[in-house]
């Protein structure tokens, strides 16, 4: 046996073109030293890697690094997906950032590597074949997450933001770690299909309360990553206090990141009658703790963070079906699968529109203010405040937020395939809870306005807020184009 | 696409188009009368949809819906989702009434914008998606579609109450829109229980069981049932009602009255009777006492309402549960009740409103307790008022008389102790009625002319009268001739009977 391995470079292309971004940004940022130059090379990295990832799964799934049947590195369709969107959003996020970097409290160079950096955590997180690359990949993406929180100089809040997030976001790693070692421990392997035929294969080894204790942990601490309740807390405080962009970040790419996680271990690794009570305990507790608590919320992120917690719940209760018998047939779990990568996929097309919309209507390097800063906005800049009513009214799953509408058809849909209509009375009974909120922050943009500054949204907030509207009108048209993607 | 097609299409998308350019176009008068054409041409129409193939003759067996005209396209096949709409005898006389309504409203606007802030133009835009989501969710052949439809009405009309409403609007357009949004998530999960179960969600197919389970069944109804329930609504699932109407603008309580709670007794008939028949046999005793609360506890609170709005408001409570007694009842008797006793109340209620409105816009008070003489200041209005209470209190030779007498007659002849206790006891609601629309009229248009009245100039505007005379008119033609209705359902009605055990 060669100790050397072939790879399989065009497989791995998306993450060379993702960490060249990165090297080249700190590069140009330290060479060019024009906030310009650094920012254009960034975005087109970005298009670069969203491209490659497209193109390289479009042929089919390529394997590299592989011992026997067990590879590493899968360059398939979700990969592909997975890579695209979170590129895509990095795109999305860097054109919000123009106001933030330009009002100079932020050093643009050290600012687009790190987001780099992170597209770079993404971009691999969806080939992940192994449990440590799929950690490694998961902390590659927070990881420059932290340190962008309180990039802000002179930010207490910040500050304090970035050690609450870096601090339970290092036990929710530990915690994950912890588990994949002890499933380690009990099955001799760590690649996930693997891991999914072993267990699946001996019943003496999934009767054993340490496998269960495993399980529990590696999606206990997966929970951590998409702020589901109640591994949640960190998540309004750290959003509330990071400059807008990286929020919108926070509650796109990186929690998709951690759904990602979470479908690839209990998709191919876990056994689902373990995983499928917990889960499905999660998403009832997700959804109703985020929505109840989101209707008391007077600050425009901390609302847009605790409807997000709540969002989180919508996408993984399609997997909570996995909890009954009737749910784990082979088409009803592909459905579950399926539906909540698509709601995933519906819900950060939503929530980037919706912050996007934020940072268009707030000052150049403000924090999201209070509720009562947006009186009145949709009056004063009508399509960006109807385009900010448009994404609110999607995330509550209502027409003319068609998008949003067939994102919780989807789910209920699969939740009901999968034969758990309780599950799918909670979904829709939390649709219900959140509209009060998000009618609430809609009704209160065509309000009356208070008579605060009129602020003239930057160039690229308004582009990023346009294609993410026209986007989500689109697929809310067409949202087999997305189903599509999803089932893949 | 044949000309049915094309009409089917046309009536879904010339009101789209007409609130996308009312909305978009500069000017607040020019959308306004662009807002208004496209409600004409809405109704223009939806005339011709009534000449196609009725097909109730030959022989053979027959599905449970015929419909006259359909187009069914592909959409959304991960969701079961077709774009199929048709026309029937049951939807077609809504359809009709729905856009005679939306244009009457329009028409209203163009000469008076209710006060509240918002644009003229902007409330006949949405006036016009309201009417969309009407229109499809009668025109709907899919199941999926048609909660596509009935969602599409509710921020709509969530924002016409805030925008445009009373003083107490916020409110009472929230708990419009929560408790709506109840009824329609529960539709959601009804629909889907049926769609997993049935693999289809083609109405067509699915009218008469389609073969599934009891249990089935019996969980579909009960979730169809309560959405429905809410939108109807049913005692006591009613309480979002008075509120919304009251405080809604008139326009808006005219389009709320007359034609949006039709979309859920319409949904009660041809989705949850259609497609779960067992369950309706099984509900049907429950949803018959609940029919028979509502009337009676209407007709009580009415006796005791002070306010002009508020009591047309909870009239409509008490309608609506001889329109539900006649579904109850499962028979071709009571089903052909609930359809004219829908097209009348919407009818009469749309003129009430109408005339509430008018009379709350001139002497700047709803209250009863301020009310009185206007017959001595304002003889014509007091006579249109006098002319629809009654109507709505069913005398018979009005439209109002049929569906509640047969709503009674249905429950008669089905027999047996429970159904003639309930029979009996709808006759005293109706009875009920006709104390408290006469006790409105007492007190609103007899006596001594109060304050609030005493300076009214007696003329009406032409805008008005444009507006109330064809309701005035189809109250009559409705009830002289009820076959105007009655003739185009009774086929599908006995079709529809033909499935259910």
């Amino acid at each position: 046996m060669s100790l050397v391995q072939p790879v399989d470079n065009l497989a791995m292309l998306p993450a060379y073109l993702a960490a060249g971004t990165a090297v080249l940004v700190l590069l140009v940022d330290l060479l060019v030293a024009r906030p310009a130059a650094t920012v254009a090379v960034a975005a087109l990295g970005a298009t670069g890697t969203a491209v490659g990832a497209a193109l390289v799964g479009a042929d089919g799934t390529r394997r590299t690094f592989c011992v026997g049947d067990d590879c590493s590195w899968v360059w398939g369709g979700r990969a592909a997906l997975v890579g695209a969107v979170i590129a895509l959003l990095t795109l999305g996020v860097l054109a919000l950032s123009g106001p933030l970097l330009r009002a100079g409290r932020t050093p643009v160079g050290e600012y687009c590597f790190l987001l780099a950096c992170a597209m770079t955590g993404g971009v691999v997180l969806g080939a992940a074949g192994d449990l440590i690359t799929l950690i490694v990949a998961l902390e590659t993406l927070t990881l420059p997450l932290y340190v962008l929180v309180g990039l802000r100089r002179g930010s207490l809040a910040g500050a304090e933001a970035a050690v609450t997030f870096f601090v339970v976001s290092v036990v929710a790693t530990t915690v994950t770690l912890l588990g994949a070692a002890l499933l380690y421990a009990v099955t001799g392997t760590l690649h996930l299909d693997r891991l999914g035929a072993t267990l699946a294969a001996r019943d003496d080894l999934t009767g054993l309360p340490l496998t269960t204790v495993a399980v529990a942990l590696v999606v206990a601490g997966l929970a951590f990553k998409v702020a589901a309740v109640p591994f949640h807390a960190w998540a309004p405080a750290t959003y509330d206090g990071a400059p807008l962009p990286v929020a919108a970040y926070l509650s796109t790419a990186s929690k998709l990141g951690g759904v990602v996680a979470l479908l690839a271990v209990v998709q191919r690794a876990l056994p689902g009658d373990l995983t499928g009570p917990v889960l499905a305990a999660l998403a009832v507790l997700t959804m109703t703790v985020g929505n109840l608590v989101a209707l008391r919320q007077r600050r425009t992120v901390r609302l847009l963070a605790w409807s997000s917690v709540a969002q989180a719940g919508y996408i993984l209760a399609p997997l909570g079906a996995l909890a009954l018998t009737a749910g784990r047939t082979g088409d009803a779990r592909a459905a579950a699968y399926a539906a909540a990568v698509a709601y995933a996929l519906f819900f950060v097309l939503l929530e980037l529109a919706a912050f996007a919309a934020v940072v268009a209507l707030r000052p150049a390097d403000g924090d999201g203010g209070t509720l009562a800063d947006l009186r009145g906005a949709a009056r004063r800049h009508p399509w960006v405040g109807g385009a900010f009513a448009l994404a609110l009214i999607g995330l509550a799953g209502l027409p003319p937020g068609l998008a949003g509408l067939f994102a919780k058809v989807t789910v209920v849909r699969a939740l009901l395939a999968g034969h758990a209509g309780w599950l799918a009375l909670v979904v829709a009974l939390n649709a219900v809870i959140g509209l009060a909120y998000y009618l609430r922050v809609t009704a209160s943009l065509y309000a009356t306005p208070a008579g605060a500054a009129v602020v003239r949204p930057a160039r690229t907030v308004a582009l990023a807020l346009g294609v993410a509207t026209v986007a989500a009108v689109v697929i809310g048209f067409a949202p087999q184009l997305v189903l599509d993607v999803a089932a893949r | 696409m044949t000309f049915g097609q094309v009409l089917l299409v046309a009536v879904v998308a010339v009101p789209a188009l007409g609130a996308l350019a009312a909305a978009l176009l500069p000017g607040d008068r020019a959308g306004r009368v662009v807002g208004t054409v496209a409600a004409g041409l809405t109704l223009l129409a939806t005339l011709p949809l009534v000449g196609g193939e009725h097909g109730w003759f030959g022989y053979g067996p027959r599905p449970a819906v015929q419909p006259w005209h359909q187009i069914d396209l592909r959409w959304v096949p991960g969701l079961d989702l077709r774009f199929h709409l048709g026309v029937d005898g049951i939807s077609w006389p809504l359809v009709v009434l729905t856009a005679l309504l939306t244009l009457l409203c329009c028409a209203y606007t163009l000469w008076r914008v209710p006060p509240g802030g918002g644009s003229g133009r902007a409330l006949v835009a949405l006036l016009l998606v309201v009417e969309v989501g009407i229109l499809g969710t009668f025109l709907a052949l899919d199941l999926v579609l048609f909660f596509l439809f009935f969602e599409v009405v509710l921020l709509p009309m969530y924002a016409v109450i805030a925008g445009w409403g009373g003083a107490d609007r916020r409110r009472a357009a929230r708990k419009f829109a929560l408790y709506t949004l109840f009824g329609s998530v529960l539709l959601l999960v009804g629909v889907y229980v049926v769609v997993s179960a049935a693999g289809t969600a083609d109405l067509v197919t699915l009218t008469g069981g389609a073969g599934l389970s009891r249990g089935t069944q019996l969980a579909a109804f009960t979730l169809l049932a309560l959405a429905f329930a809410v939108k109807s609504p049913l005692w006591p699932l009613h309480s979002w009602l008075p509120d919304a109407h009251t405080q809604a603008p008139t326009v808006g309580s005219v389009i709320l009255a007359g034609v949006l709670l039709k979309m859920g007794t319409y949904g009660l008939i041809r989705v949850a009777v259609g497609v779960a028949p067992e369950g309706a046999r099984w509900a049907a005793p429950v949803l018959g006492v609940l029919a028979v609360a509502a009337i009676l506890i209407g007709g009580l609170v009415c006796l005791a309402q002070d306010d002009l709005k508020r009591l047309i408001a909870y009239s409509s409570v008490g309608h609506m549960g001889f329109v539900l007694l006649g579904v109850a009842t499962l028979t071709a008797t009571g089903l052909q009740a609930a359809l004219i006793g829908n097209i009348a109340h919407g009818v009469i209620t749309g003129l009430l409103f109408f005339l509430a409105g008018a009379v709350k816009d001139r002497a700047h008070t709803g209250s009863l307790a301020e009310l009185s003489g206007l017959r001595e200041t304002a003889p014509r209005l007091a006579g249109l008022l006098g002319f629809a209470a009654v109507a709505s209190l069913g005398l018979p030779g009005l439209a109002g008389f049929w569906g509640e007498a047969f709503a009674v007659v249905a429950a008669v002849r089905r027999g047996g102790p429970l159904w003639l206790t309930l029979a009996v006891l709808a006759a005293l609601g109706g009875a009920l009625t006709a104390a408290y629309f006469l006790r409105l009229l007492r007190r609103v248009t007899h006596g001594r002319p109060s304050p609030a009245v005493a300076g009214l100039a007696p003329g009406l505007a032409g805008a008005e009268l444009t507006a109330w005379v064809p309701l005035v008119l189809l109250a009559l033609a409705v009830g002289l001739a009820p076959a105007l209705v009655l003739s185009y359902a009774s086929g599908p009605v006995e079709a529809l009977l033909g499935v259910v055990p």
